[in-house]
């Protein structure tokens, strides 16, 4: 059986084509402007990959902020319910999963078939989803992949007064003017963010196992500060920006967890 | 070498009153040192004297001199001969010469009586990082206040993100935002980092400047409203601070409060500079 997840995020579209219970293919690019021409570039892509047509995929399931945006679909999913199962799938253990996308931020207590209990989301600031990050890395001017290894190399903790994102710009450029080294400010950038995801997860109350998916899981920095936070190391899978899109394709083809 | 225009620098003022000789008059002044704006206010016996009204530097005590040098600039003062200086502001502590510290809560509400008179109960403070609904008594004491210093959206710093987003000068803002034909539905996004976003997706559909800075007026406008609801608006209505002088956010606003906004000839952004200073009077006379 072969099914398609599409994770219309906001800034990134992920595609996973599923074959027998195994991924085939997996796709990604910018979703920029034109959403739909995007779109349907990363399914070329994934359909390329997996060395499948159009008439091949017997279900496909659209999820993200721009789920209504993909080009075919036969149903929408939530982002929690594609996270959740996604991340059933690749860590049979999880009970929390936190998802820290472009644009959002999401916390969510499952059991071990992935049913969500409890969830949290915030898509309304950017201080607890990765433009926060993005924004720093700009106001720093230290590249975004950077970030993250940058900040392990921190010898004191700055306190990050500002929340807000547009704030923190101003706050990190006066941190600059008073020559505070830039690893000491690149950790404050990822305390203050991981404090933000934290807050937001407590809400639901956690417990291990914590998965940690979205594109913001790849910043080693923030992962950091997100284990100290929680006082737990949280698991990161290996391409942790596909799981919503994993997850999708696994509700297609009608997977209800426990492997 | 090209200068990059910094669209979002609204325009740095200051003021002499030509018809005052301060020699022999009680001479007090008030220091606010705002997040992104910093004022100097000088009384002489009370009276306005001269203010001046700059961008807040990196540092607080730089700022506070600067912002006091300027305003003494045509006067032949020197800090000697200024009897009493009141700091307020986000960075009153950092006020090096100042004699005590005020917050900028106490201080908006004193000179909003002053500004406006004393008839005025709700004082909006709209500042660069903060925005401020304050209720007051015929005195300009603080009765009640709501504050969002959390985040950018109803604040001039997000106004400044805009401006520099859509390529019009602060100062035109306002103007331009009410020259639409029909007044388009609000930016959708609270967030200043999204709404950003969402202003572009808008240019790129065709909308022109000024409809998305009419969206965009509107949002703040909103956005403020929520604030002022939980505080409730009282009969005399006025607004403090630089957002006061964009004809975009107030005449929106005017129309969803349904009060008229009280009007002024003076700079509503040292409200809270002219404030401490008429507190460094009292303070001084009392002898404390």
């Amino acid at each position: 059986m072969i099914t398609m997840g599409i994770d219309m995020g906001a800034k990134t579209i992920k595609v996973v084509i599923l074959k027998d219970g195994k991924v085939a293919a997996r796709s990604i690019v910018v979703a920029g402007f034109e959403v739909e021409k995007m779109a349907k570039e990363a399914i070329d892509q994934a359909m390329n990959e997996a060395g499948v047509a159009r008439e091949d995929i017997e279900k496909v399931i659209s999820t993200g902020a721009g789920e209504k945006q993909a080009p075919f679909y036969d149903e929408t999913k939530s982002v929690v319910g594609c996270d959740s199962l996604g991340a059933a799938f690749l860590h049979p253990t999880v009970r929390c999963v936190i998802d820290v996308g472009a644009e959002e931020g999401r916390g969510m207590r499952c059991d071990e078939t992935g049913k969500i209990l409890d969830f949290e989301v915030n898509e309304k600031c950017a201080a607890g989803a990765g433009a926060f990050t993005e924004a720093m890395s700009r106001a720093l001017e230290v590249k975004l992949e950077e970030l993250g290894p940058l900040s392990l190399k921190a010898t004191e903790d700055v306190p990050m007064n500002a929340q807000c994102t547009v704030f923190a710009e101003s706050e990190v450029v006066t941190m600059v003017h008073n020559n505070v080294p830039k690893e000491n400010m690149a950790k404050a950038v990822h305390d203050a963010m991981a404090s933000r995801i934290t807050s937001m997860v407590r809400k639901i109350g956690f417990e291990k196992d914590v998965v940690l998916v979205g594109g913001v899981a790849k910043n080693i920095g923030f992962v950091h500060s997100l284990n100290s936070d929680l006082g737990l190391e949280v698991i990161v899978p290996e391409e942790p920006e596909f799981v919503g899109a994993l997850g999708a394709a696994l509700a297609a083809a009608g997977w209800k967890g426990g492997a | 070498m090209t200068e990059k225009k910094e669209l979002w620098r609204w325009t740095e003022s200051r003021w002499t009153n030509p018809d005052i000789d301060w020699k022999g008059k009680l001479i007090t002044s008030g220091v606010d040192v705002g997040s992104v704006s910093s004022q100097a206010v000088i009384l002489a016996d009370g009276e306005l004297y001269a203010y001046s009204n700059m961008r807040t530097g990196s540092n607080s005590p730089d700022s506070a001199i600067n912002a006091i040098n300027w305003a003494m600039e045509e006067t032949g003062l020197t800090l000697g001969d200024i009897a009493y200086t009141v700091g307020t502001g986000y960075g009153r502590v950092n006020v090096p010469f100042s004699q005590r510290a005020i917050t900028e809560i106490a201080c908006h509400a004193r000179g909003g009586n002053h500004m406006y008179g004393p008839s005025v109960r709700t004082i909006l403070d709209m500042g660069g990082q903060d925005c401020k609904a304050i209720h007051c008594d015929e005195k300009g004491k603080v009765t009640n206040f709501l504050m969002n210093d959390k985040c950018a959206a109803g604040t001039g710093r997000g106004m400044e993100v805009f401006a520099d987003l859509l390529g019009v000068s602060i100062n035109d803002v306002g103007d331009l935002s009410l020259d639409v034909d029909e007044e388009p539905p609000p930016v959708s996004s609270t967030c200043v980092v999204y709404a950003k976003t969402e202003a572009t997706g808008l240019l790129r559909e065709g909308w022109p400047t000024n409809k998305v800075l009419a969206a965009y007026c509107s949002a703040m406008a909103h956005r403020i409203i929520t604030l002022l609801e939980r505080i409730g608006v009282e009969k005399d209505f006025a607004i403090t601070g630089g957002i006061a002088k964009n004809s975009g956010v107030v005449t929106r606003l005017e129309k969803e409060v349904g009060i008229p906004i009280m009007t002024t000839d003076y700079d509503t952004q040292i409200a809270g500079a002219l404030g401490a200073a008429l507190f460094a009077k009292a303070l001084k006379e009392k002898g404390k």
